[in-house]
């Protein structure tokens, strides 16, 4: 086995044992610092596919901004160690239902999928490529997804805004 | 290097072991044993120093028992605290508290695998360096909040959610000012930035434009907020949170935090001076690699310690911002002006798509006038405080 093949399946054992416990955990500050985990994972994965760019915005972002947002969130609620974590408003048969059907069209996409190995990685600059995409092919879909962030960014202005009565 | 490693292999060292592993585990090896050679002594030295400068700043003395000036004060410390008992509070959460320390420790210990000590001296000159640089660092957000939540103290979990607040907050700022040297460079790589200046201080990003002078005094103060240091030192404030998240650790845990901080001040001066102050450029007055490796490790490391200097007086003569000050100022005024530098280095390279040199010397003059002001305005003060001023500095 080849070492690249090793750290791999460090990789991905980490990211799904990092999601097994953000799933299963009692604990939710457990489950929210094991996103920790999952995220960089998933990072690790980026860069094994050639896309450190990626990657490294994967950790900026969602480590150094939406986990530390979820682990506050998470540290200002009260009854953290006993959290009810089966929802009690849908029922087990509906669950059984959804899951069979997302798994089966999972297995199905793995299977149908030519799965092509890489011969070699080559870490070239991607970032620019991705910049010259963003402004010429994709510059629509970019726009919208800034119109998008820009509505939420005004969006948390007026609700935390404070009510001025004349 | 290969070679040696080549030799081992025949002579039979690794029966079985794949040629792949071997190459890794000795590069791993390696670079870890030289990272932790450099960067233990320069955290404890600089605890040492910090404690020094500060002392004279206060007419004070300062730790000068042990060794000569008490050079050897910090492995004293570290002994200490390596011998003490390591107390986990009963009501903590056991396993988070004992895991905070090592998060922080990595988030910063990593950033030294980007720093480029000379144009052969790094550990990896990644393509997204800076990028890279950002993303790790913010390792660090997720520790000390760790460490705030597990203490299971009240003092605790406000110093963690002060920092968190804070650092989140000067990331933008910080973030916005080393984009603009990475417009200017053309390239996100640190050896890249450093190629793209001289060795002549107008060939500095940092005279660039007057956009980017401003962005290294954005970058350098966002940088202190980041690192949690005074003026910006609120999570750990003594007079209102005890000391902040860190309240609860003692021996080597306390002393992993610290490790961090005062490493991570170098980190700070050592990213100023690959993107604004040239970083290992050196005027061309040898071939000889060995001597141009030597003193391209001594002017980065003079350059970068400057600012840890710089840091540690600022600490010795600032008071502590307020919580809402330190907000206003972060979304206020200085996101705002790294906007304006991002987007004014951006018409300037429109302008000027070769740069200008006219307004690079002129950036520089500018830059030696305010650091003649500077020094006049600091002799004159010295000069009037000198009758109360207890003027003998090595004891």
């Amino acid at each position: 086995m080849e070492i690249s093949a090793l750290v791999f399946y460090l990789l991905a054992a980490i990211t799904i044992g990092s999601a097994a416990i953000v799933a299963f955990s009692r604990n939710i500050v457990y489950s929210a610092f094991s996103l920790l985990g999952t995220f960089a994972g998933v990072a690790g994965i980026y860069v094994f596919l050639g896309a450190d760019f990626v990657a490294g915005v994967q950790i900026l972002i969602y480590v150094g901004g939406i986990l530390v947002l979820i682990l506050f969130a998470v540290m200002l609620t009260h009854r953290i160690a006993d959290v009810q974590i089966t929802n009690r408003s849908a029922g087990m048969i509906p669950a059984v239902v959804i899951i069979a059907v997302f798994l089966g069209l999972l297995i199905q996409s793995i299977r149908d999928t030519p799965w092509a190995k890489a011969k070699e990685i080559v870490y070239l600059p991607t970032t620019a490529a991705i910049g010259d995409f963003f402004l010429q092919h994709y510059l629509l879909p970019f726009e919208l997804a800034s119109l998008v962030l820009l509505a939420a960014l005004i969006g948390a202005v007026v609700l935390s805004r404070k009510e001025t009565k004349e | 290097m290969q070679q040696l490693v080549d030799q081992l292999i025949q002579e039979g060292y690794f029966e079985g072991v794949p040629k792949d592993f071997v190459y890794t585990g000795f590069m791993v090896l390696v670079a870890l044993l030289v990272l932790s050679f450099f960067v233990a002594p320069l955290a404890g030295i600089t605890s040492w120093l910090e404690r020094r400068v500060w002392a004279r700043i206060q007419s004070r003395v300062g730790p000068n028992r042990v060794g000569p000036q008490g050079i050897l004060q910090w492995l004293a410390d570290g002994i200490k605290n390596l011998l003490k008992e390591d107390i986990i509070p009963t009501a903590a959460d056991k396993r988070l508290f004992a895991l905070a320390p090592y998060v922080v420790f990595v988030g910063f210990f990593a950033t030294f695998v980007v720093i480029p000590f000379g144009s052969q001296l790094i550990v990896a000159d990644l393509n997204i360096g800076i990028l890279y640089l950002l993303a790790i660092t913010s390792l660090v957000v997720v520790g000390i909040l760790m460490a705030g939540w597990s203490s299971n103290n009240k003092w605790s979990l406000l110093g963690g959610m002060r920092s968190a607040a804070q650092i989140v907050s000067y990331e933008i700022p910080a973030g916005l000012a080393l984009l603009t040297i990475v417009f200017a460079a053309g390239t996100l790589s640190m050896q890249g930035i450093i190629k793209a200046q001289g060795w002549a201080p107008w060939d500095w990003l940092l005279f660039y434009n007057p956009f980017t002078f401003a962005a290294f005094f954005l970058y350098f103060t966002a940088a202190l907020a980041e690192g949690n240091r005074t003026p910006f030192d609120i999570p750990e404030a003594e007079s209102e949170l005890v000391a902040g998240y860190v309240t609860e650790y003692s021996g080597m845990r306390f002393l992993f935090f610290f490790f961090a901080e005062w490493g991570n001040l170098y980190v700070i001066g050592a990213i100023a001076t690959t993107l604004f102050l040239g970083g290992w450029q050196i005027p061309p007055i040898t071939d000889h690699p060995v001597l141009v490796g030597i003193l391209q490790f001594i002017v980065f490391f003079l350059k970068a310690y400057l600012w840890v200097f710089v840091a540690m007086w600022v600490r010795g003569t600032l008071p502590r911002v307020r919580v809402d000050q330190l907000m206003s100022l972060c979304w206020k005024y200085m996101v705002p002006l790294s906007f304006i530098c991002l987007l004014g280095t951006a018409a300037w390279m429109v302008i000027w798509p070769q740069g200008n040199r006219v307004a690079s010397f002129v950036m520089f003059l500018i830059g030696v006038a305010i650091l003649g002001l500077f020094f006049r305005r600091v002799r004159f003060q010295i000069r009037h405080a000198q009758p109360v001023l207890y003027w003998k500095p090595y004891i």
